[in-house]
C-alpha cells in the first residue's frame, strides 16, 4: 500500500481537486455514452415498429 | 476453408456479428479498467517531479492516443465508402465520430487539469493543444455536416470528403511537440525506450486497452443503431426488431 490512509489517497498530494476533476468527468462522459447508445437503439428499433405499422394499414 | 470476407460488409449481416462481439468487449473493457486503475493508483509511486497529480496520464494519454487513432480510422472508413460506395463503410465513419469527439474533449479537459499545476495555466494557444482542439472541431464538423444534408448517402459523400481533408491534422498533432517549441512536454514513450517508471506504463497501456475496447464497444453498437436507422424499410428491420 503506497498510501498511509484512505484520506492522503483522496488528498492526491494536495491535488485532488485536478486528479479526481479529471477521473470524474471521465467516468460521467463515458457512462452518459453507454447510456445514449443505449437510447439510440430503443429508438431505432421503435422507429422499425413504427413504419411497420405504417404499412401494415 | 474458404471465408467470404465481404459477407459483413453487408450491413444486415454485420448487425449480427457486432451484436455478439460487443458484450466480450464491453466485458474485457471493464476488467482492464479496473486493472489499470489499480495499477495506475495503488502500485505506481508518486512521480519524482510532479508528486501525485501525473496520475492523470492514465487517462490523459490513451484518450488522447484514441482520438488520434479513431479520426483515421473514421477518415478510413470514410474514404473507403467514397471510393467503392460501399454503405457500412460510411455507418462505421458515423459511428466513431461521437466517440472520437469524446475521447477528443476528455483529452483537452484532463489536459488542462493537469496543465494548471505544471504550467500554471488551463489553457495555453501551443501547438499541441490548439491542434486538438482543432480535432474536436473536425470531429464536431463531421457531425453536424451530416446532420444537416437530409439524403443520408449524399450526407455521407459530403462529410466523408470533410474527414479525409482534416485527416491532414493528426500527424500535425503527433509531431507538434517536434516541430514547434511547446510548452507540452514530449512523447513519453518513444519507439528507442521509455524513462518511465514500470508500474506506470503498465498502468497507462492497460488503460489504453480498456479504453480501445469501450471504443470498440460503443461504435459497434452506435452503427448497429444506424444499421436499423437505416434498413428501417425492409423486411430485414422488420425481423430484428419483431
Amino acid at each position: 500500500m503506497i498510501w498511509a490512509s484512505w484520506n492522503d489517497f483522496w488528498a492526491m498530494g494536495g491535488y485532488g481537486l485536478y486528479v479526481w476533476g479529471s477521473y470524474s468527468v471521465v467516468a460521467l462522459v463515458l457512462l452518459l455514452e453507454v447510456r445514449a447508445a443505449g437510447q439510440r437503439q430503443r429508438r431505432a428499433i421503435a422507429q422499425v415498429h413504427e413504419h411497420k405499422e405504417d404499412t401494415d394499414i | 476453408m474458404a471465408i467470404n470476407w465481404f459477407k459483413y460488409a453487408a450491413p444486415t449481416n454485420f448487425y449480427g456479428l457486432a451484436g455478439k462481439l460487443i458484450p466480450w468487449f464491453a466485458g474485457f473493457s471493464l476488467v482492464l479498467f479496473a486493472a489499470g486503475m489499480y495499477i495506475g493508483f495503488f502500485v505506481a509511486p508518486a512521480d519524482a517531479q510532479q508528486g501525485e497529480f501525473y496520475r492523470i496520464i492514465f487517462i490523459h494519454v490513451p484518450t488522447s492516443i484514441l482520438s488520434m487513432v479513431l479520426y483515421m480510422v473514421m477518415a478510413g472508413y470514410a474514404a473507403l465508402g467514397l471510393i467503392f460506395n460501399t454503405r457500412l463503410s460510411a455507418m462505421m465513419a458515423s459511428a466513431i465520430a461521437p466517440t472520437g469527439a469524446l475521447f477528443a474533449f476528455i483529452s483537452l479537459w484532463t489536459g488542462a487539469l493537469w496543465g494548471k499545476p505544471m504550467w500554471g495555466a488551463w489553457w495555453v494557444w501551443d501547438a499541441r493543444l490548439t491542434s486538438e482542439l482543432i480535432l474536436l472541431f473536425l470531429y464536431l464538423g463531421f457531425i453536424s455536416l451530416h446532420a444537416s444534408i437530409d439524403d443520408p448517402r449524399r450526407a455521407d459523400r459530403a462529410s466523408a470528403l470533410l474527414a479525409i481533408v482534416g485527416s491532414v491534422n493528426v500527424p500535425i498533432i503527433y509531431f507538434s511537440v517536434k516541430w514547434w517549441n511547446t510548452l507540452h512536454q514530449g512523447s513519453t514513450i518513444k519507439f528507442s525506450g521509455t524513462s518511465m517508471h514500470v508500474a506506470m506504463q503498465q498502468a497507462m497501456f492497460t488503460m489504453l486497452a480498456a479504453l480501445w475496447l469501450y471504443a470498440l464497444a460503443v461504435v459497434l453498437a452506435r452503427v448497429r443503431s444506424i444499421i436499423l436507422e437505416r434498413e428501417r424499410h425492409t423486411h430485414w428491420a422488420q425481423e430484428v426488431a419483431a
